[in-house]
């Protein structure tokens, strides 16, 4: 901890700061606005967001066959019922969860840092929880009954097994997407205000002035705010840990070899927050060059986001050593089997190639030279999105594909339906994501504010 | 009855000068003051005397209502409305219920934030008269403003301005109704 958000002495020798010097008020806010408030739009960001959007067709096409064919079009067979689609379903809804942890867990250690990189990341947050939702529902082979999912009152007499983690996943992912969308839109309501009060465009004032529904920055309102996102913070923080436990419970729940296992939930949690920063970082990096917020997103964020990666990695690499031990050292011979099929079974290429991701080249993280080179972060951060998304579909497939019958054992190879469903959700979320940069400030300016020399009262103030 | 004003605004340059004028504003005994600034700054709401709200409360209630309803739900379907019989085994078995309990009590009490907020503080709120003011616009960018409304006691239109002004501000207008 140690970083007070009151301590401005953020310009340490040695140590890059929060944000560059000779920054007022007026700056920040007209820099950070202006990104959305400018009537052109730029270049580099229609040529991603066309980009984003054919993925989106691609994604849209094979949802469309996959309403008309059903869910056979993916490679899932007996006994690999889960494939691709739970694997990118683990893997974008932990990607989500860095986003919480920078809005919520970091706001509640005080680390002031996290003002101009947190609005993005909740962004993100939302976007993956989107893409991540889509998986189970397409999954359930009969999408449009979804609703099945939560108890009503219905004609048919059945109600959901509460007993079924399946059904704790629906509670906890769908409390996850409100209250993250809740917490980020309380978060953008003092910037809509100042995008209402700035934009000259009369349909671009009426629109950020409804949604910023009359705010006007009032002390008593800004006492009550403040509490308000406290309290958001402090629900978010056990609920971010909960959703990951959740997913996890999926799996330990079930008693496949491989799967049950107690120490799936914190290590579940520690992968979820790895990837998110990987995918925290691919984003900031080519967002701070493209709109030049090298002054707002430092190396200082950079670095801290490194070492975030860094340490949960190392938790990360603990869980998968700590997984084979307990294997061996169960005396069982399926936990045995499992693992030892993992490391040389059909699939061996993709647990050493996993390892090599997770835990063997991130090991580079350890120097201060590698954590401050933005080629080297932003190349480390898509080996650790690779990574992440091969130890899910470790987990998933392997897991799955020998069981306890070798009669009942098989092999799993996804079509070119789930490459198109997958690469169509990368596509679903960045063009939800480059909508966002348009429209939205992507750095929360009255966080940002706070952290400038001039946001702190010099004169005492008697009690 | 309807003032002529709704009050007397002043601009500040920064949030110093604010936070001692609301103290002062405070000393010379108007009740009825209202701060605008671009972002939360402790030391004014320490001057204006604003320490309590109910917010946290609505949150608890929220909270209790959230787990309460999530746990009756799912001892209602599972025991009563749908009982399935698996081997025998009991029908109300709790440490399965807890987590969608625990979803839906951080579910409502984080519905009863944001919804709490935004009853506290009245919002939406589609008029308010400040926004008169032609220079509140920058309340939102650099600009910090104190407001005595027309309602206090004290508030008499020459002299709470000729106060105000004593206060050293950059400017100090009328906001009219």
């Amino acid at each position: 901890m140690g970083e007070d958000p009151r301590d401005k002495s953020s310009i340490q020798p040695g140590r890059s700061a929060v944000i560059a010097p000779g920054h007022t008020f007026a700056t920040v806010t007209d820099k950070i606005s202006s990104i959305v408030l400018t009537r052109r739009t730029p270049l580099f960001w229609f040529v991603p967001f066309l980009i984003a959007s054919g993925l989106l067709m691609v994604f849209l096409a094979a949802v469309g066959y996959l309403f008309a064919r059903g869910v056979g079009i993916w490679g899932i067979r007996v006994p690999v019922m889960w494939g691709w689609a739970i694997t990118n379903f683990v893997w974008w809804i932990g990607i989500g969860h860095a986003g919480t942890l920078i809005s919520a867990i970091l706001l509640l250690l005080r680390q002031s840092w996290r003002n101009s990189i947190n609005r993005f990341a909740e962004a993100m947050t939302l976007f993956a929880v989107a893409c991540a939702g889509m998986f189970p529902l397409l999954h359930l082979g009969r999408p449009w009954l979804f609703y099945w999912l939560f108890p009503y009152p219905n004609s048919m007499g059945v109600q959901p097994q509460f007993r079924s983690p399946l059904v704790w996943d629906v509670f906890a992912v769908s409390t996850y997407a409100t209250v993250s969308a809740m917490f980020w839109f309380v978060g953008l309501i003092p910037d809509l205000a100042t995008l209402r009060d700035r934009a000259r465009n009369r349909w671009a004032r009426a629109t950020y002035g409804i949604l910023a529904m009359g705010w006007r920055g009032a002390a008593s309102h800004w006492q009550k705010y403040e509490t308000a996102s406290l309290l958001l913070a402090g629900l978010a923080t056990p609920l971010v840990l909960s959703v990951h436990t959740v997913v996890s419970f999926d799996f330990t729940v079930a008693i496949v070899p491989g799967w049950h296992s107690t120490i799936f939930p914190p290590y579940f949690v520690a992968g979820a927050i790895y990837s998110g920063f990987a995918m925290v970082l691919v984003l900031a990096i080519p967002l701070r060059a493209m709109y030049g917020l090298e002054d707002l997103i430092t190396m200082r964020h950079l670095d801290n986001m490194a070492k975030v990666m860094l340490a949960t990695g190392q938790i990360v690499a603990y869980s998968y050593l700590f997984e084979a031990f307990i294997a061996w050292y169960s005396g069982n011979t399926y936990e045995m089997f499992a693992i030892w099929n993992r490391m040389t079974g059909p699939y061996a290429p993709t647990y050493w190639l996993l390892i090599f991701c997770n835990l063997v080249f991130p090991q580079l993280l350890w120097l201060k030279k590698i954590r401050t080179n933005i080629v080297w972060l932003f190349v480390m951060s898509l080996d650790v999105l690779l990574g992440m998304w091969l130890e899910r579909y470790v987990i998933v497939v392997v897991s799955l594909h020998r069981d306890f019958l070798p009669s009942s054992w098989g092999i799993y190879s996804p079509t070119i339906w789930d490459v198109a469903t997958f690469v169509g959700t990368i596509g679903l979320f960045f063009f939800l994501f480059f909508l966002f940069i348009r429209s939205m400030p992507m750095i929360s300016i009255f966080e940002v504010r706070t952290l400038l020399p001039q946001a702190e009262v010099t004169e005492g103030i008697e009690k | 009855m309807k003032t002529p004003v709704y009050g007397l605004m002043a601009e500040f340059e920064n949030p110093t000068a604010l936070a001692a004028a609301a103290r002062q504003v405070r000393e010379k005994g108007y009740r009825v003051v209202e701060a605008y600034s671009p972002f939360a700054i402790e030391e004014v709401n320490e001057a204006l005397g604003l320490h309590h709200n109910r917010l946290p409360l609505i949150v608890l209630c929220g909270g209790i209502i959230g787990g309460l309803s999530g746990y009756l739900m799912q001892y209602y379907l599972a025991v009563i409305d749908f009982p399935i019989n698996i081997a025998g085994r009991p029908l109300h078995s709790w440490p399965s219920f807890i987590i969608i309990t625990f979803e839906l009590t951080i579910l409502f009490s984080a519905l009863a934030t944001v919804l709490g907020l935004l009853g506290l503080c009245g919002l939406p709120m589609p008029y308010h008269p400040v926004f008169n003011v032609p220079r509140f616009a920058l309340a939102s960018r650099d600009r910090f403003f104190l407001c005595i409304e027309a309602r206090d006691p004290l508030f008499d239109r020459h002299d709470t301005a000729e106060f105000l002004s004593s206060l050293h501000p950059r400017e100090v207008s009328e906001v009219a109704h």
